[in-house]
């Protein structure tokens, strides 16, 4: 029970992290389906930090390290959505697709190339960090609390307040539902829109880099991240772009993720005998059937996916 | 002279072209730029080797026989292609051509070994379970508002896991590969009608190649010369005006789900049914073919004749990648490329309102001095 509270914790955080990053994005007008290929991406900068950081480096030293490696690359690759969407005014869902297939391919090339480069024989994608990753974590009487827990509740505050309480996020969202409105008034929708990018990228990175840390100490890049950033997509849209309710929406889909994991460890669930892969589709049957009852009277931001063109009417 | 070039330049098909060149170009300077860095001894070889693909090998025979296995695999390339390019002109973005391609995979393979059924009964019933699968999404956006980009890759992992926990009922004893199809079950290969043997005997290269093609050309005609290829279309570009001109709007997005999922079903059908592959019960990533497809439909211009180019060409770069020195690059340097050719195909719009502003600067510069000539001489 109490790893199943555990896991559920631990994959909450990574939605959690990951649906504020697409909420940041689509509040001020930019859909983020590239937020996969932002997750691969900030996952292979901090497994990066933790295989080259020295051996005694202090497990604080190591958190912060790993997570600006993971802030700066997730931001880093989320200019080529902001450069492609706000500047050349293209095809958002065009160019986000095209950042998930880049992301994974990009970073398979590197490792490989990295791994190769070590020793010729070894031409895995494989990431190992199994010492390193053991600074993240702190034993509390058989719960194994995870400082990215701690971190995803600070950006569940941090994304409130800066959305509803401060004039940057109020900016952002009127960015997000009437641009000419928002231009009218002084606003330069331009650039809040790539700071909604920005913020997206690096939620997103961070995102993924708990992902592969999370019960797991080596990674293989050539599978991504499994399609979690679209289930984060879909926390966000059955949150209805709100902090709050993203966050129970993550606790609820992050459940079902951790009995992919846990589920042997209850007896009625081992008396149903039913296949594994039942509980590897359950996450995302459960966020079909979720978006087909709460996609009705969705509040998405207005000018989502709408390139904005200041001659517009 | 400039009145002749003016109009080819202004030119859709002519605009379309430019852009898809410039985007490979582009794409394979990166590669190479990618590739210089991880290790420039042997980059310009290894991208050699990417582009030329199956003239790798010495001999007439061997090109031919490797031609023919990058034909094998064009055709399932192009239907799901044709599957994204018809969902996107009528305004769904089918990202999930990946998933019905793999419940095709699944239906055919279990018809022929599990029920050994005969190559066309195998055929129809991919299509089928592509189209059913397809349903489920447009369904989804039509009554219930689902972005169909999110239920489509929802629906992608839940088939790849059903899919796999179905063919593991047909798997040979000891690998996690579904059972050889001429051993199974040789009735479920399809015909290949004397094909092979133009190509150096390949036996894989079946009548799927030509029927890709004509599906190609099917498809073109329905987009363009049909009355329902009209609907479809006003439907995309503004769903309220479709409807308010009577058209069945709900139906029609289910009807292009309907469509395309069968394109890509049956794609997976093409391959499948050719016995070149087996499929392994136990990958945990869904096949790259139905992500390749949008590379393709792209790159092709969204014109399904075009597909069928962009299709071979992008097939021909992803079985150049396998040929790449292994001790110093990895396969996916050819993923690499198509996925920037993707993104950069994001570009082209842009690339194409600012040609056409350049010429109309120049047409009304000219026009200008025009005028200004003829008032000298008066």
């Amino acid at each position: 029970m109490l790893l199943l509270i555990q896991y559920t914790l631990i994959f909450a955080s990574v939605l959690i992290l990951v649906a504020l990053g697409g909420c940041f994005s689509e509040h001020s007008g930019v859909i983020n389906i590239g937020l996969e290929g932002i997750m691969v991406m900030g996952a292979l900068g901090g497994a990066l930090m933790m295989k080259f950081l020295p051996g005694g480096t202090s497990p604080f030293l190591i958190i912060v390290l790993v997570v600006l490696a993971s802030l700066a690359l997730g931001m880093l690759y989320s200019l080529l959505l902001a450069v492609a969407a706000i500047n050349f005014k293209a095809d958002q869902t065009l160019v986000g697709t095209a950042m998930n297939l880049l992301g994974t391919a990009a970073a398979t090339v590197f490792v490989k190339a990295m791994n190769t480069a070590e020793s010729v024989d070894n031409v895995s994608s494989t990431i190992q960090y199994i010492e390193p990753k053991k600074a993240f974590l702190v034993n509390i009487g058989g719960f194994e609390f995870n400082w990215f827990m701690l971190l995803a509740l600070i950006a569940l505050v941090l994304a409130y307040v800066v959305l509803y309480k401060t004039r940057f996020g109020l900016r952002l969202c009127a960015c997000g539902e009437h641009p000419q409105a928002a231009d009218s008034v002084g606003i330069n929708v331009y650039k809040m829109r790539y700071a909604g990018v920005l913020i997206s990228g690096m939620l997103g990175g961070l995102g993924g880099i708990v992902y592969i840390t999370a019960g797991v100490s080596e990674w293989k890049f050539e599978n991504g991240v499994a399609g979690f950033g679209f289930l984060a997509l879909a926390v966000m849209i059955f949150g209805q772009w709100k902090p709050t309710r993203i966050a129970l929406a993550a606790l609820l889909f992050g459940l079902f993720r951790a009995l992919a994991n846990v589920y042997t460890g209850f007896d009625f669930l081992n008396a149903l005998q039913l296949p594994s892969s039942v509980y590897n589709m359950l996450p995302y049957i459960i966020s079909l059937v979720v978006l087909a009852f709460t996609s009705q009277n969705s509040r998405a931001p207005k000018a989502e996916g709408i390139p904005y063109d200041k001659g517009q009417r | 002279m400039n009145k002749t070039r003016q109009p080819l330049l202004r030119n859709k098909g002519v605009q379309s072209l430019l852009a898809a060149l410039l985007c490979i170009v582009i794409g394979l300077v990166i590669g190479y730029v990618v590739l210089l860095l991880i290790n420039p001894a042997g980059a310009w070889e290894a991208i050699k080797t990417i582009v030329e693909n199956f003239l790798y090998y010495p001999t007439a025979n061997a090109r031919l026989r490797y031609l023919g296995n990058t034909l094998v695999k064009t055709a399932p390339l192009l239907m799901c292609s044709l599957s994204i390019l018809f969902a996107y002109k009528v305004g769904l973005f089918n990202i999930g051509a990946a998933g019905q391609y793999v419940v095709g995979a699944g239906a055919s393979l279990y018809c022929a070994l599990a029920w050994k059924m005969p190559w066309f009964v195998c055929l129809i019933a991919a299509i089928v379970a592509g189209a059913v699968l397809g349903a489920i999404s447009g369904a989804l956006k039509a009554y219930r508002n689902v972005n169909e980009v999110i239920s489509c890759i929802m629906l992608n992992w839940i088939s790849l896991y059903l899919v796999n926990t179905l063919l593991a009922n047909v798997k040979e004893g000891a690998s996690p590969y579904t059972i050889q199809l001429s051993t199974g079950n040789p009735g479920a290969v399809m015909p290949d009608l004397g094909l092979g043997s133009l190509f150096g005997n390949n036996r894989y290269v079946t009548i799927a190649v030509p029927l890709a093609v004509i599906v190609a050309v099917l498809i073109w005609v329905l987009l363009e010369k049909t009355k329902l290829g009209y609907e479809l279309k006003a439907t995309g570009y503004n769903k309220f005006a479709a409807k308010y001109c009577g058209m069945k709007e709900k139906r029609n997005i289910i009807l292009t789900m309907v469509i395309a999922g069968a394109l890509a079903g049956m794609g997976a059908g093409l391959l499948y049914l050719t016995g070149f592959e087996q499929w392994s019960t136990t990958q945990s990533s869904v096949p790259a073919m139905g992500f390749n497809g949008i590379a393709a439909a792209f790159l092709g211009g969204l014109n399904p004749i075009g597909a069928i180019f962009s299709s071979y060409f992008i097939q021909h770069i992803t079985n150049g990648g396998a040929y790449v020195d292994k001790t110093m690059y990895s396969a996916q340097i050819s993923d690499l490329v198509s996925s920037l050719i993707i993104y950069l195909c994001g570009f082209v719009l842009f690339f194409k309102t600012t040609l056409d502003r350049r010429l109309d600067r120049r047409a009304e510069r000219e026009a200008a001095k025009a005028a200004a000539q003829k008032g000298g001489e008066a």
